[in-house]
């Protein structure tokens, strides 16, 4: 619902990781990582992208989007699991009391840019 | 060529956001971020909550709409200060951002009161991605919505520290399985505190308002603290 706003900031983000020297260049690619329970829906995000991109350096640049799965471990019984979807419940022991290792990112890892 | 980035889309929030957190830890506010889905009766929740409040905890208010100043002036008859935003003015935004809450801030008078509500836009999926700030961040689920909504919308349910059942006056007159929706929250977050309610006639609201005022008083505490043993009193 946010992602227009979300994809501005990637847009900013990755503008702002472009050294001085090579300002103006394109960007080929964009590689971000987006974990699953991010309120962020890839789909929504390239839309958005391919009209934000326009008239800036990423008009070229294609998106890869790296899912990142919710990654839990339990408190109880130490058991690590993956979770698809809900309820955040151990897989081993069925335990409720989870920590979240990961599934809330929303990072630009790195950039791929043209051939200057 | 590479170039390696790893930044944080929403870092710039988060600054925002631990901003906020220490003007409010400065001014000894205790700050409670409130989310539903439209409809859920935050308002008048918010309006009775005000009512049983002041004077005793003065409390503020900033209400997030994308549109309209109805309810803070509703809920400006509390006699509680109150700031709308309205997310148009932001890009018809569908959650309040750190910097638009700050802003809002500013227009309030933070020393002369303890805890800070801010009312956000109604909506289960965008506000739970923004931190604003807040010290507790409360879900308000109504019986008139589907029990399943927790497993509809996990990040809310799991990135609040409390939940409210509200309208739960209706039950008699509605098919809601209440038992399966306590269940719904729990399978995304077994230890969340969960209180039922009923703004329209305030049931329920004593053990809500005492765990709240709680949260409120441990926050001035540790607040005060430091201050006592520094100067002497």
């Amino acid at each position: 619902m946010h992602e227009m706003g979300i994809v501005l900031q990637i847009i900013e983000t990755a503008r702002a990781a472009i050294p001085p020297q090579l300002q103006g260049i394109q960007v080929k690619a964009l590689n971000l990582r987006i974990g699953k329970l991010t309120a962020v829906v890839p789909e929504s995000l390239r839309f958005c992208f391919n009209i934000a991109r326009q008239d800036t350096v990423l008009a070229g640049a294609s998106l890869r989007i790296e899912e990142v799965p919710i990654e839990a471990a339990c408190r109880d019984c130490g058991e690590r699991s993956i979770i698809e979807t809900p309820p955040f419940t151990c897989s081993r022991c069925g335990g409720g009391d989870l920590a979240i290792l990961s599934g809330r990112e929303l990072i630009v890892t790195s950039l791929e840019l043209a051939d200057p | 060529m590479e170039i390696k980035v790893v930044r944080k889309v929403l870092a710039v929030n988060e600054q925002m956001a631990a901003q906020n957190r220490q003007l409010f830890a400065e001014k000894g506010v205790f700050t409670l971020n409130l989310m539903s889905s439209p409809g859920s009766g935050k308002t008048m929740l918010l309006e009775k909550t005000l009512g049983r409040l002041l004077p005793r905890v003065p409390t503020g208010v900033i209400v997030g709409d994308i549109c309209t100043t109805n309810d803070a002036v509703r809920l400006a008859r509390s006699g509680a200060p109150v700031v709308q935003i309205n997310t148009d003015a932001f890009g018809g935004d569908c959650h309040l951002a750190a910097h638009v809450v700050r802003e809002a801030a500013e227009d309030l008078d933070l020393a002369a009161i303890d805890l800070l509500i801010i009312e956000n836009v109604g909506n289960l999926v965008c506000p739970a991605e923004f931190d604003i700030g807040e010290d507790l961040r409360g879900v308000v689920l109504s019986v008139t919505e589907g029990e399943d909504k927790p497993l509809k919308y996990p990040l809310m349910f799991r990135v609040c520290n409390f939940a409210l059942l509200n309208k739960i006056d209706l039950l008699p007159h509605l098919q809601f399985d209440k038992e399966r929706a306590i269940a719904n929250i729990r399978a995304i977050n077994p230890g969340l505190p969960i209180f039922e309610i009923s703004a329209q006639t305030e049931e329920g609201f004593a053990p809500w308002l005492a765990w709240l005022e709680e949260r409120v008083r441990e926050k001035q505490q540790t607040n005060r603290q430091p201050e006592e043993t520094g100067n002497g009193r």
